[in-house]
């Protein structure tokens, strides 16, 4: 293994008369129907974080009801909405496409030394299939709103009225986005990586991704079907999951949550992907673990396919399933930890960098940890029983997802602004956003666990008052983590417009991206690149004293 | 702008692809993907088949009965031919017999019409005797199960035959191609496509026949 690259890192002399992809096609018609990867990519960045915005902006509306224990901002048929609102729009227009749909757009033909995903028109195709599922989720909420909860349990679902079916529609179509993504980028990894870029050179990121896009692939027509099922029982009273009728109602539960499950680990692994990255460079070190790493992610995403009735303990099902659900969601915990000290192994003896990227990569590492930790409890049938459907379980998952997938999202955001944009933020208010959010978050969903071990059920707008105090804390949080993402907002929106221009690689990453001009030419590479050296082999590493390791 | 083939390659070879044998490599291997995800779509109403047959046995039987074997049987024949046609166009395309090409299109085409036509008249016969899906159902002549028995055959075939009407579309698409002379510059891909999605669609049927119409 060679210290020198291959191709030495491109100043930006190289590119100098050449418009970045931002420049290159001028006018709205240019962005509107774009092949280009890393245009379709912002144009995910904006929607999602758009609506991210709006679902954010719900749960604060709710968590304000919740500051006392009477009903005195909603009636409970809003309150039921809002929640529904939120969750709804957290999980498919923003979570499921952010990081796989936004980042991995840009990055994944970047990171490959390719010019193009294997097939641009059916990239901006996912684009608009996703923004007619939002305009479908949307029309239901316009047109009086859902309550069913973002899980649309039967018998409830197929039986109330008020558009859900707009609701259900609305699911269904952005589940194609999803697969069509997934699917593009399953066939790019395969046939498109650089000549000398074997599987085991390729970044985590792109590992990350790979895993991500066969769960996508694979999970999301269950989705699919499920949903069709329960419109057919609303539209056409079919009855499968209708006890009247013969059918049952936690067959959908099983098929629902058959996706559902794979779905969270799209959430998550790809924010795996983002911390490998983020962790390496800013250590400049090379990973710990790289084939643990590269392993467990696909591991990650084929078990995570065996757990779903963790989610279904107290509904009736047998214990023997029980304890077979119970037992493979343990084991699912054995790849996610290897990775948990695969980061902190490359963290030691590392030059690590305080700077924002890393800020939030170790608050990734804190709270995803204690979101994994308190999995154990929900994974285990016997304190289940009295979790199941309290705040531990809602704590549980932000700390698991808001903060795995939110605030890694947030770190790539910063590590690869520059890449993107071609400009540079502020780092101290940078820093200052980091801190409010970790806080922030904290501040809110802690105080949940205690509250739910105590009993207090999820999804209820009022309550006894002997869980005040913690909702109150909740809540102060909630309005401490909007500050800090309004706040992220603000200097990053200044950053696009105003920032001072970047470096061409400031980090001083060695993977692909990092070969190319800051931002990137539209065709990505002159040539394409040639690889010979591992993705984390930073030039400075003394490769006398064994490259790095310990 | 650089959009155009790589050097020494056909001028359909897109920029960001190097070669002819990479672009068609990836266009099938999606395809197959595709394939994969349409079986896990189908998965979920034959998962629904399994549970309901388990617990309703004699309901089966009696649905089974109601349904009309030559018909069906029929329909197997026809899609199995069209099957073969699809995979002669295929050939076709591959050596460049455009004529071949859209003669076995045109037929595959039309095979797929004679199973609507057959499903038309298997249905219509249903609707004359009450047989309608889930709550329009108004059968006497059956237990009071048999509701969850046709929520799946209806759903079943009624995707199925969804599914069948947008190869239609994609086997138009291919002969409007052919007729173009969009395949005479030997980018066939499109055809190879369009046939295992044509094939995955028989088997679906293959599986639906037996499971539906022959339970003894």
């Amino acid at each position: 293994m060679t210290t020198e690259l291959q191709n030495p890192p491109v100043t930006a002399d190289g590119f100098e008369n050449e418009p970045s992809y931002i420049n290159a096609r001028k006018g709205l018609m240019s962005w509107i129907v774009t092949v280009d990867h890393k245009r379709i990519g912002l144009l995910y960045l904006f929607s999602t974080l758009f609506f991210f915005a709006i679902a954010g902006f719900s749960a604060v509306a709710f968590r304000l009801e919740l500051f006392t224990p009477a009903p005195d901002l909603f009636t409970g048929d809003t309150y039921n909405k809002l929640f529904t609102l939120h969750g709804g729009m957290m999980v498919f227009l923003v979570i499921i496409p952010l990081t796989p749909a936004a980042l991995g757009n840009f990055l994944l033909p970047l990171m490959l030394g390719a010019k193009d995903v294997a097939f641009p028109k059916l990239n901006l195709a996912s684009y608009y299939i996703y923004c007619a599922g939002a305009l479908c989720l949307i029309s239901a909420v316009v047109l009086g709103g859902f309550d069913t909860g973002w899980t649309f349990y039967t018998p409830y679902s197929s039986s109330v009225g008020g558009p859900v079916t707009w609701a259900l529609m609305g699911a269904f179509i952005l589940g194609f986005s999803s697969i069509f993504t997934g699917l593009n980028f399953v066939v790019t990894i395969h046939k498109m990586r650089a000549p000398g870029l074997s599987f085991w050179k390729m970044p985590l990121m792109i590992w990350a991704l790979y895993a991500t896009s066969i769960t996508q692939l694979l999970a999301t027509p269950v989705l699919a079907i499920t949903l069709l099922l329960v419109t057919l029982e609303r539209v056409l009273g079919i009855g499968i999951f209708d006890p009247a009728m013969g059918g049952d109602p936690v067959l959908m539960q099983h098929f629902f949550w058959f996706y559902s499950h794979p779905a969270v680990y799209i959430m998550i692994l790809p924010a795996f992907g983002i911390i490998s990255e983020l962790v390496a460079v800013h250590s400049r070190k090379r990973i710990f673990g790289y084939g643990a790493i590269a392993l467990s992610s696909v591991s990650i995403a084929v078990v995570g396919f065996l757990v779903w009735g963790h989610h279904m303990f107290v509904s009736g099902q047998s214990e023997l399933s029980g304890a077979v659900f119970s037992f493979l969601t343990f084991f699912i915990a054995v790849p996610t930890a290897i990775k948990i000290f695969s980061w902190v192994g490359t963290m030691y003896g590392g030059s690590v960098r305080l700077n924002a990227p890393m800020l939030y990569t170790l608050s990734f590492l804190f709270l995803f940890t204690i979101g994994g930790l308190t999995g154990l409890p929900l994974a285990t049938m016997a304190t289940d029983v009295h979790l199941h459907d309290t705040y531990f379980v809602v704590a549980h998952f932000h700390y698991v997802m808001a903060s795995g997938a939110v605030i890694s999202f947030l770190g790539a955001l910063h590590h690869w602004w520059p890449k993107m944009f071609g400009t540079m933020y502020d780092e101290g208010s940078a820093k200052i956003g980091a801190w409010l959010v970790f806080l922030g978050f904290n501040l809110t969903f802690f105080p949940q666990f205690m509250m739910g071990s105590s009993g207090m059920p999820r999804r209820y707008h009022e309550y006894k008052p002997e869980f005040e105090l913690m909702h109150q804390l909740s809540t102060i949080g909630s309005l401490l983590l909007a500050a800090g993402l309004i706040w992220t907002a603000i200097y990053l929106t200044k950053a696009l417009f105003w920032g001072p221009k970047a470096p061409h690689n400031p980090w001083g990453g060695v993977t692909l991206e990092w070969q190319t001009s800051t931002p990137p030419i539209e065709h990505n590479f002159h040539e394409t690149p040639v690889c010979t050296t591992g993705p984390y082999d930073f030039p400075e590493i003394d490769e006398s004293l064994g490259g790095g390791h310990h | 702008m650089g959009t155009h083939a790589p050097a020494g390659q056909p001028e359909w070879v897109q920029h960001y692809m190097h070669s002819a044998e990479q672009q068609h490599d990836a266009a099938k291997f999606g395809m197959w993907l595709f394939i994969a995800q349409e079986l896990l779509f189908f998965s979920g109403l034959f998962m629904a088949y399994i549970v309901f047959r388990t617990f309703y046995p004699e309901t089966w039987l009696e649905g089974a009965d109601q349904l009309n074997k030559w018909l069906g049987g029929l329909n197997t024949l026809v899609l199995i031919f069209s099957s073969f046609t699809m995979a002669v166009g295929v050939r076709c395309a591959q050596l460049r017999d455009i004529p071949g090409l859209k003669r076995n299109i045109a037929i595959t085409i039309a095979c797929a019409f004679i199973f609507l036509v057959v499903k038309y008249f298997e249905y219509t016969h249903k609707f004359h005797l009450g047989i309608f899906p889930g709550k329009y159902y108004a059968y006497e002549g059956a237990t009071g199960l048999m509701p969850i028995f046709f929520a799946i055959y209806y759903s079943i075939t009624g995707l199925h035959a969804i599914h069948i009407i947008a190869g239609i579309v994609a086997l138009f698409w291919v002969y409007w191609r052919a007729v173009k002379g969009q395949y005479d510059t030997g980018n066939y891909i499109s055809v190879e496509n369009v046939g295992i999605y044509w094939h995955l669609v028989d088997l679906i049927w293959i599986f639906l026949f037996p499971l539906l119409y022959l339970v003894k």
